[in-house]
Parts: C-alpha cells; structure tokens; sequence
C-alpha cells in the first residue's frame, strides 16, 4: 500500500510538472488537466548528431538523453531499465565513450555525437559485436542486450587505449583482457537472465579477432 | 522532475554568479544530481551547465604535484599514466567506484561533492536530517548497515559513498576553490567535509556560488600504496568499507604511514591514531592489529553496522600486510 500511494504522489508530481513532456498523456483530460496550471517553461533548442546523422530539437530541459532518443525521436534500442544508472540497459556511445543515458540532460549534450545500438549495423549486416551476441547466445529475453551490446564496443575501444580497471594488478600497466577484466568492465550491465557466461564469451571472441 | 532553468555557463565568474542564488545549482556530470532530482530530493529552480568551462586538464605543478581539473572525468583521471605511476592508490580507489559508464560522465569536483547513499536519505516517505532538516533520522533505528560508525551525531548517521576522496585524503590533496567574486582559496580535502553535529544538512565548508576548481596533489609520498575496497557484491557497489594506505618501510620497520578509511564516516576518515601507532613499529600483524583498534577505539555501531567496526580492522590488517609484502 505504501508502495502504491508513492507511486500515486509520484505520478501527480509528474503530472503538476510536466509540460512538453505529457504529450504521450494527453489523450485523456482529466490527465492534462493539472499540467495547464504549470507556466510554461522555455524549451532548448539541441543539435544532436546520432549515427551520423543531424537531429535538430526543441526540448523541456528536463528531458534526458534517453527519453530524447526513444520518446522524441524513435530510436527506442536503448531502453529504459532502472532509469537511474545502476542497470545500463540505457547505455549508448556518446563522442566514443560509454554513459548511461538515463542520467544525462539532452541538452547539456547540444553538438555531441551519438553512436545507438541502432547505428551499430552498417546497411543491414550487424555489427561484429552484435553477431558475436547471436552466436554465443549471450541474452534470453533482450532486454539489456542493446545496452549490453554498446558498452562491449566501448569496452574495447578502451582496452585498445590502454585503459586499467579494478581488476587490473598494477593500474601502471596495460592489461591482458581476461575473462575477469572483461566481467569487471561490464559490471554497469546488469543482466536479470544472467546470460553473464555468454556476454563474456561474446566478448572475448571479438576481442581476439580484432587482435589478430 | 521539477522545472529549471537552464544556462550553460562560458565563463566561471559569471557561473559562480549564478550559483550563488539559493535555488540554484551547478550541474557537470549529473550522474547523481539527476537522479536526485527525479526524486525530488535535489529541486533546483535552475541549472548552471559548467561541463564547458576551461577546468579538464590534468597539470603538473612547479613541486612535482599535479592538479586534476573540476571537470576531469573519473575515467580520465584513472587512465591518466602520470597518475597510475605516481599515485596509484587513487587510480585504484577511482576504479573501484561506480562503472565505467558513470566514471565516464562523473567529474573529479562532482565526485568530492556526491550525496550520501544512505537509504532514507532516498526514501521520501521517512524521515531525513539531512533532507528535511528537523524531521529526525530513520537510519538510527533503521537498516543502517551502510552507515557511519565514526564522527557522526545522533541527528545523522550517513557515510560519504566516495572511494576518490578516500584516496585523496591519503595523498593529503588540496582542494582549490573558486568564489563568486573571482577571489580563490585553497583547503586541506580533510577540512572539506562538515561534521554532521546538529546540521547535517550543511555537508562542506563551500559558500554559495563557490566552485571547485581543481584538487592539487601534493608530490607523491614514499611508499606502497594500496586501495582496498570492501563490498556486498565483486563489482559496482559501494564500500561498507575501505582503506587507502600508503606504508613506507625502512626495513622491516614503518617509517611512515598514512591511513584513510571509507565507508565509515561523513568523510573519508583519516586515521591519525592509527599511523601514529604504525610509525616506528614493527611491520607485523601484530603492529596493524594494533593500528586498527587504536583507528576504530572511538567507533559506535548503530545494530545493522556494527560489524563495520571488526571489519575495518580486518581491512586494515590486510591492507597493511599486502603494503608490507608479507601476503
């Protein structure tokens, strides 16, 4: 009960604040009804390019970078898991590195470039990393496995550069990429069906190809 | 999420400016200020994008040190080679916090600055010292096992969640801050953290609008230094507890010796009882045995925490021991 009413006070919360962001709401009155009483707020104008290509929008400031790719522009690969940066189902490559796109503000990211699982594939063949996925079996139900699948790319890009991690002996050297480095520098992903064997395996074999 | 207004600032004067008005707030990496605010806990009526300032580099100084910009991301700092040879207890400490994704985002100024974890800071519906100033603290009769055992007060028994500022409270960092009048001052990192006392609300010594700039490290002490972290689970957690240390040995004796621990207070908790115990000792299980219970003597468990106070001396122990080479 308790659980619900703080759903409840959440939900009006979310409906006294929102402007722009209840037009997916606003099929029904009564729901619209409380956002008329907020002032509306200026919006931001954003250039984004995502997968090479240019995006030009007008944003609520609060919008993040996650609810901009899936709910404004249909780039719905990356997924909304937590929405708090502990599960990187959210995950995408934003001028060559990882975040969590749930936690960053679109428009604090006006003229970045953005790589989505979907800019992954080139003109229909998947990308190395994604065809490792298939064949190694390395999800069940999908659901973390375009975040998983972007922070495995990123992943090797900063193994390359030379990147320690936690698990790495001595942080001064450039370490092998072991199944623990590999487990320890995808602990952003969580994977509820714990396809965590295969995730690694994936990994390991794209690593390996492109080391020979 | 509550409205704000947005400025991405281009200057730091006049971000400083801005930030000095009670509803505002500086944003840089946002890894946890936006989780914050949609909960409601952080309700900032506007927002000062600093991530375009000039403060990113990484710069050695006229003495050997080096000073890590605001904006130098964790991941940055950690991959940096000049502080993984000279100061690998912090690249250490840095890449046992969060996951790559947040350290890619998360800023050095931001990191220092982070709110506790503890969970009823989180939790709207209870009550919260620090959120709520004079509506009591749910942790002490709560699941408080997360939290502080040394130098909180009975209003607030939240820990500081950093591993960085354990590290950099070891290596005695310098935190270099900028004020709304352009004017600058410079304090140890230990005196950046307000005790909780009465006001657990108030959680650093900076003004409003005050910036950090940059931490500046001091030349690299003689030494081992090791990070050890502690935690629930192998990989992105945060420390029930930890342990920077930094042990030099002049044969088989301490000659020097600096103990910092996470997990266990409002701030990284440097323990001057501690090295002072080491220093001219033996280096034995025995000597960090010693160490450990004159660091935890003062320490007060709340129920579900007070196996933090054995385990920081274990922690210790073990540091200790890999630092001497005798593991």
């Amino acid at each position: 009960m308790k659980e619900f009413l703080r759903s409840m006070a959440t939900r009006r919360w979310f409906l006294k604040t929102s402007g722009v962001a209840t037009l997916s709401l606003a099929s029904s009155p009564s729901m619209t009804q409380p956002a008329a009483e907020t002032p509306s707020l200026p919006t931001e104008h954003v250039d984004l390019t995502i997968n090479g290509r240019p995006y030009s929008l007008d944003l609520d400031p609060r919008t993040t970078l996650l609810d901009a790719l899936r709910e404004h522009l249909g780039f719905t690969g990356s997924k909304k898991g937590c929405d708090q940066g502990q599960c990187g189902a959210c995950t995408i490559i934003i001028n060559g590195q990882r975040i969590n796109s749930c936690l960053a503000l679109a428009v604090m990211h006006d003229g970045d470039e953005i790589t989505t699982v979907e800019g992954l594939t080139e003109e229909g063949v998947l990308h190395p990393m994604q065809a490792a996925f298939v064949r190694h079996d390395g999800f069940q139900c999908g659901y973390c496995t375009p975040g998983q699948i972007c922070s495995a790319v990123a992943l090797l890009s900063e193994h390359r550069a030379g990147w320690p991690s936690y698990a790495t002996a001595d942080v001064a050297t450039a370490p092998a990429l072991t199944d623990a480095e590999i487990a320890e520098r995808m602990s952003g992903n969580i994977c509820r069906c714990s396809a965590y064997p295969n995730i690694v395996a994936a990994i390991r074999e794209v690593a390996e190809e492109g080391s020979q | 999420m509550n409205p704000f207004r947005y400025e991405r600032a281009s200057e730091i004067a006049s971000a400083c400016a801005t930030a000095a008005r009670p509803t505002a707030k500086f944003i840089a990496g946002g890894t946890n200020l936006v989780d914050l605010m949609k909960l409601h806990i952080e309700t900032p009526e506007q927002l000062v994008d600093i991530t375009r300032l000039p403060l990113d580099r990484i710069e050695e100084t006229a003495d050997g040190g080096f000073r890590i910009g605001a904006l130098v991301s964790n991941s940055a700092a950690a991959a940096d080679m000049r502080v993984r040879r000279l100061y690998p207890v912090l690249a250490q400490a840095i890449l046992a916090g969060a996951s790559t994704q947040l350290r890619n985002k998360a800023t050095t100024g931001g990191n220092l600055l982070q709110r506790t974890r503890c969970p009823y800071f989180y939790d709207v519906t209870k009550p919260c010292n620090k959120r709520v100033p004079g509506s009591g603290c749910a942790a002490l009769e709560g699941l408080n096992r997360m939290n502080a055992v040394l130098g909180v007060s009975d209003n607030c028994i939240a820990a500081h969640p950093s591993d960085m500022a354990v590290a950099m409270t070891a290596l005695d960092a310098v935190v270099e801050i900028i004020a709304p009048d352009g004017s600058r001052r410079a304090i140890p990192i230990d005196e950046l953290y307000s005790p909780p006392g009465d006001t657990p609300h108030i959680e650093t010594v900076l003004e409003p609008g005050e910036l950090i700039g940059s931490v500046l490290l001091p030349p690299p002490p003689a030494g081992r230094q090791i990070y050890r972290k502690v935690r629930d689970r192998a990989s992105f957690a945060f420390a029930l507890v930890s342990v920077a240390a930094i042990l030099d040995l002049d044969g088989e004796r301490v000659r020097a010796a600096r103990i910092t621990f996470g997990g266990l207070s409002y701030k990284p908790w440097r323990s001057a009882e501690a090295e002072a115990a080491l220093v001219g000792a033996p280096a034995t299980r025995a000597a960090f045995d010693a160490a450990g219970t004159a660091a935890l003597k003062d320490a007060r468990g709340y129920g579900h925490n007070d196996f933090k106070i054995p385990l920081a001396r274990r922690t210790l122990r073990a540091t200790l021991t890999q630092a001497a080479g005798l593991a």
